[in-house]
């Protein structure tokens, strides 16, 4: 059974996911996961380590065909389309992974302007401002020259948030961006996801078991277990770890309280 | 007083003394698990108590070394069926006791074993399976080069010069140094022959045929799956394990389109390159040999050359340089997209990517030669 928080219904999502089964090689990892995310909602992810946090994302966004269930953005079917339906809905999102995975052989700028080359019919004058653009609204500005292999590890995540924000989305999709980073940088790149989602009312989905992050940023929240293979709980964290009589969840949302 | 290094001063002791029926033994000193300790049967000798009880006398500092003895002596007692009494011992020391006690039971080995039916199945479903791989991805790489066709300015240019650099410029010493030293080579093993009929003269026609039908496409393409080949399949493996290649997914842009072409037109326009650089190396390490071993001069050498060597046996060797170009750059990037998450996936997606580049090349080179005598050519 979910433990759940209710919260008023307001928009169409912006993200459906209906009865999603996902899994690797014959092996299930999660069975019939069905929520929603509000448009410029900020929604996490959250659940102990191994529980399909990543395994969930990698089949919202296509990078592993569902065992069963379904996935639209905006209304429109992503999982099941064809292959022109489906690169048109990729145009409406964005993506950081876990360790920036910006393209080794490019630049930070080359590595923003990619998108756009691809998608649009701007000039390259024009590619190379918007990319220097969203290099400066992550903090990059002066650094568009730089290889990845040249800059910091947050100063990465941040270039591949740049990269994730090219194509103005409507959606960015957040894959542990605390990862690896210290707290003082972890902190700053939540202010960047908030910034980036009160400016430009982005729907913001992020994976993460970091608590100080969880609380800080998301609306709403589901919680996975690996035990159930699926949601244990769904709603606002402050609610959930007020009310929840779920001992995982109260256990997993109350070590942020003692950290704290 | 001088103190011995050889001996610790305060070493893990165990001494055992009988009380009645019970075996009284007290642990003493540092036990590390870098020392050396007491041996557990050593400390009971042949006694048979009722019941054994181990207590902590002088004990200093212990680690894993002090469980190791405990833990012996409770299997000792278990075996002889003789009680174990730990109570005296310290509270951390039953706690961890206890926890090598629960992992000893339940490590039960893994039954990885598979019976030989089970083992056949499985390596024919594999044989399927990657037959059906290479057959998608070289579809996959047709229908992105049509699509390229119509799109030329979707193609990554610079990408692919760069890549003919290192493939074909960077390649030129290794390639030189082999094709001089097969030419001499030959040279060398048809003089033996050839002087023996007082056919000398010969060696011309036998360094161009075979280098500019043969090996120069041939030797050219070893140097290039071994080297250039291993390179893509490393390239793309890394970029796979850093997720670069899932960044390029969710963007949409197929990763054939944005990595594989680029490589492949590379490879297709510089191996029949090199091949006809390997062949003018080769004859020229064939001239050395007929001039310095068998005295032909350089006019009469090449004379007789282009006596038997003609346009077609240049195109026969260009056909076969691009298509082994070819193999050479699906294998790689096919390899290479196929690697583990992982630096030794990355590793065993270059070594895979040499084997099956030669492999092919040689089936591929059979065809040619069934394929070229059945034309004519």
């Amino acid at each position: 059974m979910i433990d759940s928080v209710s919260t008023p219904a307001l928009a169409a999502p912006a993200i459906e996911v209906n009865g999603l089964s996902a899994g690797y090689d014959g092996r299930v990892v999660l069975k019939d996961v069905s929520f929603s995310v509000r448009p410029g909602e900020i929604f996490f992810i959250i659940g102990g380590s191994g529980c399909g946090k990543s395994t969930l994302l990698r089949h919202m966004v296509g990078l592993n065909p569902p065992l069963s269930g379904t996935v639209r953005f905006l209304g429109r079917p992503f999982s099941q389309a064809d292959a022109k339906a489906r690169r048109e809905l990729l145009k409406t999102f964005g993506m950081l992974f876990q360790n920036g995975a910006l393209w080794s052989s490019l630049t930070l700028r080359q590595n923003v302007a990619l998108p756009l080359e691809e998608y649009t019919t701007l000039s390259p004058r024009e590619i190379d401002e918007i990319a220097s653009l969203k290099l400066g609204q992550v903090g990059l500005s002066g650094f568009g020259d730089y290889y990845p292999s040249e800059i910091s590890g947050g100063m990465r995540k941040r270039a591949g948030l740049a990269r994730a924000l090219a194509l103005d989305p409507d959606i960015v999709f957040f894959d542990e961006p605390s990862a690896g980073l210290d707290p003082v940088t972890s902190r700053k790149l939540d202010e960047l996801i908030r910034q980036v989602r009160d400016t430009f009312g982005t729907t913001i989905v992020v994976v993460s078991h970091e608590l100080a992050s969880i609380f800080d940023l998301a609306d709403r929240v589901i919680m996975l277990d690996r035990e159930q293979q699926g949601i244990i709980a769904e709603g606002p964290p402050r609610e959930l770890a007020a009310n929840s009589r779920d001992p995982r969840v109260s256990e997993f949302l109350h070590r942020g309280d003692k950290l704290a | 007083m001088a103190v011995d290094p050889e001996i610790p001063t305060h070493a893990a002791r165990a001494s055992a003394a009988m009380a009645g029926d019970t075996l009284d033994v007290s642990l003493a000193g540092d036990w590390q698990v870098t020392a050396l300790r007491p041996a557990w049967l050593e400390v009971v000798g042949d006694r048979q108590p009722a019941e054994v009880r181990l207590r902590a006398a002088e004990l200093g500092s212990w680690d894993t070394s002090l469980l190791l003895f405990v833990f012996a002596a409770q299997e000792w007692c278990r075996k002889e069926n003789v009680r174990c009494d730990t109570d005296a011992l310290p509270e951390k020391v039953r706690r961890l006791l206890g926890q090598l006690t629960s992992s000893h039971e339940t490590s039960v080995p893994v039954d990885r074993s598979e019976n030989f039916l089970t083992t056949v199945g499985l390596a024919t479903q594999d044989v399927g399976r990657k037959a059906r791989d290479i057959s998608n991805f070289v579809g996959e790489c047709v229908l992105s080069a049509s699509r390229l066709v119509r799109h030329p300015k979707k193609f990554r240019w610079r990408d692919c010069l760069e890549e003919m650099q290192q493939c074909g410029a960077m390649a030129l010493p290794i390639v030189s140094l082999v094709s001089l030293l097969v030419g001499v080579t030959l040279a060398y093993t048809g003089a033996i022959v050839l002087r023996q009929y007082g056919g000398d003269i010969y060696i011309a026609d036998l360094i161009g045929l075979s280098m500019v039908r043969e090996m120069g496409a041939v030797m050219t393409a070893v140097v290039l799956a071994g080297r250039t080949g291993a390179a893509f399949a490393a390239t793309l493996g890394n970029m796979k394990a850093n997720e670069e290649i899932d960044a390029l997914e969710v963007l949409g842009i197929p990763a054939v389109q944005f990595l594989v072409l680029p490589r492949l037109l590379a490879l297709g326009v510089m191996m029949p390159l090199l091949s006809l650089y390997a062949n003018a190396l080769g004859i020229c390490g064939g001239l050395i040999v007929a001039y310095g071993l068998l005295s032909i001069p350089g006019t009469a050498f090449w004379a007789e050359m282009l006596t038997i060597v003609d346009l077609s046996d240049i195109a026969t060797g260009v056909i076969k340089a691009a298509a082994f170009g070819q193999i050479i750059g699906l294998a790689g990037c096919l390899r290479g997209l196929q690697a583990e998450r992982s630096a030794s996936g990355v590793g065993r997606a270059a070594t895979s990517a040499v084997v099956t580049a030669l492999l092919l090349i040689i089936v591929a080179d059979a065809i040619f030669a069934v394929l070229f005598n059945a034309l004519g050519l």
